[in-house]
């Protein structure tokens, strides 16, 4: 068995009066790809923003690499090394698209602004540094998001493009951990069979581990090590594809008891 | 690892090779980009004249606009001999130091700043009382500088620390108080525990000149005339400003400031520590503000509360979103239009140009160049000549006045809108307000009701700006200055040279 990188040890989220995620006990292994699932409002995205930071959890603690994340600034777990997407995209808009990914490089570079007013000689070794790696990043996309497109606007990208773009933004802070939040939503067929590679591509060719939170079953079906299934802030089923996808729980939360009933 | 296959992820979804191939062979593959791959054939699409300027201009590197730029503002005093107009060169060289500075701020910081003054209050007061008789200081120019500089970034940081839990309404009330507060400090200042330091309302007087190094640089030469140095310097300041800004725009601080404006949770999420960031770009400001406020109060040789009102801030805003905002050249432009026009105002042949053109300008906008325009045109030259040949018969005296000013402009208005030899309170009351009912009346009303209407309001206005407005300088630049901030802001909705922005799709 891999060693643990992330683990949630049953945390506990609660908006008010409303338990959002309840005693929640999940872990990511080292170099392996998870998925999330669960109907609308299970609590899906709330465990990345616990994760991320954004929110602290009420009860429970968040362990990443052997130390406990839980209480920090979102921008210092992202300095520990993970990164996430946005189901709602939230890019720079009004950035180039190279700009976006440069941005993304800040936790792991250094020059201040003073030594950018003067632009010293590591500042500038530092800035083609980034220049290079926001390159690279935007390459693993193939043709994509290559060429001119690095110096247009980030809101000139189609909606397939801007998830891309999102996710090369995320690997530009080198994360050891990768959260992908429905990076197939509203891709047609053609381009969910295109995501699901790169995200097989992005484990293999980057080693980055990976936790996915995704409706569309095929990418789950093809990309998934392990599957989490979660309603209602709890967990109601993990395994494989297949062990989650049978699960009579899975499918009373996808239909509800009354619609196999009336079947 | 457990329960993955590789080989699987290379095969497509169904369907999907043969929706692929339905395309046909023209259609660019799974994986290449079809918009990539014609990109040049877009770009051809942009021809003509006109595209070979636009393509030819967007080559041009920035350090050789701003060398011209620099050049042409360096040879200004050689074709403007006129101090009075020397001075104004000044004056637009700190504005543009200032409109930069809250740029850093508001434009990429997306701070909305309303104390900003308050720094450039600060900076003034700190070179008039270390290098002035008031308390017998006279500390070295850059010294004082300096100290302006670093105590600017210092307030900045103090007044910024708010921002870091507050944003967007809050925080603009916040450093609205603060305003508030170094004002009342400012004017309470000649008796803090007993010991005068500040002047209070009386300021401080008879600051030393700008010196380095033990030459001193005279305020005025020979007859009160100002000294074309005083220019120089500030633009060499504004110079080393524009670049040094310029290059942390393109660093790893300017990126994180833009990102932090476009989605500052985004930003904290992609690593970027935003409440650091946020300090940092108030610091910035401030320090920028302080430091061009050593500059105004070294020429002005005294200093005031009421040099720093709301006014200034308000004008220094304008100047930023006039140009676009987050743009520097667009702080630059900005700054020198609204400079330029609000001078150019305070004369009223000058202002009449502006005040007419800016009408017409109104008028094109909202008609379009239609017959509604040619009818609404005639219909008020019409109005005029007949309403003027009436008042005439009945009392002379009613059109016995001249508007104020010179000019073919002003003549040919004369003939044409009735000018009183004496113009009442009453009737300044009665005009005016049944000028700004006219004006509500017309945004209810459609058609050609609107139409009819529109006739003598424009006369109205025409009226109560000749008689009233025009005699008042003071007051109508700034109404003058908001109708052109308007009409500009309709036709160029991102400023002069402000890039298109978008916020949510």
């Amino acid at each position: 068995m891999a060693e643990k990188l992330l683990e949630l040890r049953g945390v506990s989220m609660a908006f008010g009066g409303l338990q959002c995620i309840d005693g929640l006990d999940l872990h990511v292994d080292e170099g392996e790809i998870v998925s999330a699932i669960g109907p609308n409002g299970a609590g899906k995205t709330t465990l990345f923003n616990l994760i991320t930071g954004v929110y602290e959890p009420t009860a429970g603690d968040i362990v990443f690499a052997g130390s406990s994340i839980k209480g920090l600034a979102p921008h210092k777990i992202t300095q520990r090394g993970i990164a996430r997407t946005f189901q709602t995209l939230r890019l720079f808009l009004n950035m180039s698209v190279r700009e976006n990914v440069m941005s993304a490089a800040y936790s792991h570079t250094k020059s201040g602004p003073l030594r950018s007013m003067l632009r010293t000689p590591g500042m500038r070794r530092e800035e083609q540094e980034i220049r290079e790696l926001a390159e690279k990043r935007l390459a693993f996309f193939g043709e994509r998001l290559m060429g001119y497109r690095w110096d247009q606007p980030a809101y000139s990208l189609s909606y397939a493009n801007r998830r891309r773009l999102e996710i090369a933004r995320a690997t530009a802070t080198n994360p050891r951990l990768l959260l992908l939040d429905e990076p197939a939503a509203g891709m047609n067929p053609k381009e969910t069979q295109e995501i699901t590679d790169l995200i097989a591509k992005l484990r293999t060719d980057a080693g980055y581990t990976i936790l996915v939170i995704e409706h569309d079953m095929h990418v789950v079906e093809g990309i998934s090590d392990r599957v989490i299934a979660l309603d209602h802030g709890l967990k109601i089923a993990e395994g494989s594809f297949e062990e989650v996808a049978t699960s009579p729980q899975v499918i009373e939360a996808y239909l509800g008891t009354g619609g196999m009933a009336r079947k | 690892m457990s329960g993955f296959d590789g080989d699987d992820l290379t095969q497509p979804l169904e369907g999907a090779r043969e929706a692929a191939a339905a395309e046909g062979p023209t259609s660019p593959e799974v994986g290449r980009d079809e918009w990539v791959a014609r990109h040049d054939e877009h770009r051809a699409g942009r021809s003509g004249l006109l595209g070979i300027v636009e393509e030819r201009l967007s080559r041009i590197p920035w350090w050789a606009w701003l060398t011209l730029f620099v050049a042409v503002f360096a040879l200004m005093p050689v074709g403007v001999t006129d101090g009075y107009w020397r001075r104004v060169a000044f004056d637009t060289v700190l504005f543009m130091m200032l409109a930069l500075g809250l740029n850093v701020v508001v434009g990429w910081g997306g701070l909305l700043d309303l104390g900003y003054i308050m720094f450039y209050g600060f900076g003034a007061y700190t070179y008039a009382i270390l290098r002035s008789p008031e308390f017998g200081f006279h500390w070295p120019t850059l010294l004082v500088m300096a100290i302006a500089l670093v105590g600017g970034a210092l307030l900045g940081i103090l007044v910024g620390l708010p921002s870091k839990r507050l944003s967007g309404d809050y925080l603009a009330i916040v450093t609205l108080f603060a305003y508030q507060i170094f004002i009342s400090i400012l004017i309470g200042g000649d008796n803090i525990f007993g010991s005068n330091v500040t002047g209070g309302v009386n300021g401080i007087l008879k600051v030393d000149p700008l010196s380095f190094f033990g030459h001193v640089v005279p305020v005025s030469k020979e007859g009160g005339v100002f000294n074309v140095a005083y220019l120089y310097i500030a633009l060499a300041f504004s110079t080393v400003l524009f670049i040094a800004l310029r290059f942390i725009d393109r660093s790893r601080t300017g990126r994180a400031w833009r990102s932090m404006r476009e989605d500052s949770l985004a930003a904290q999420l992609m690593g970027m520590p935003v409440p650091w960031l946020k300090l940092m770009a108030f610091s910035f400001g401030a320090a920028i503000a302080a430091f061009t406020g050593t500059l105004f109060v070294a020429l002005n040789g005294s200093v005031f509360p009421g040099n720093f009102d709301l006014t200034l801030l308000i004008t220094i805003y304008a100047m930023m979103i006039l140009g676009g905002l987050g743009s520097q050249a667009g702080a630059v432009i900005g700054a020198i239009l609204i400079s330029v026009l609000l001078e150019l105002l305070r004369d009223p042949s000058n202002s009449r140009y502006i005040f007419y053109l800016a009408l017409v300008l109104g008028l094109v906008v909202v008609l379009r160049l239609s017959v509604r325009l040619a009818v609404v045109a005639g219909g008020v030259i019409a109005l005029g000549i007949v309403v003027r040949l009436v008042v005439d018969q009945v009392d002379a005296s009613w059109t016995g006045g001249a508007p104020d000013g010179t000019g073919w402009l002003g003549d040919l208005i004369a003939r044409w809108v009735v000018e009183p030899s004496a113009v009442t309170l009453w009737l300044k009351s009665v005009t005016y307000i049944s000028l700004i009912a006219l004006a509500l009346l017309l945004t209810t009303l459609r058609g050609w009701t609107r139409l009819i209407v529109l006739v003598p309001t424009i006369y109205l206005a025409a009226f109560v700006w000749e008689n009233i407005l025009a005699v008042e300088p003071a007051v109508t630049r700034y109404i003058l200055l908001g109708g052109l901030l308007v009409v500009v802001m309709i036709v160029r909705p991102n400023g002069i040279v402000g890039e298109k922005r978008v916020e949510i799709i």
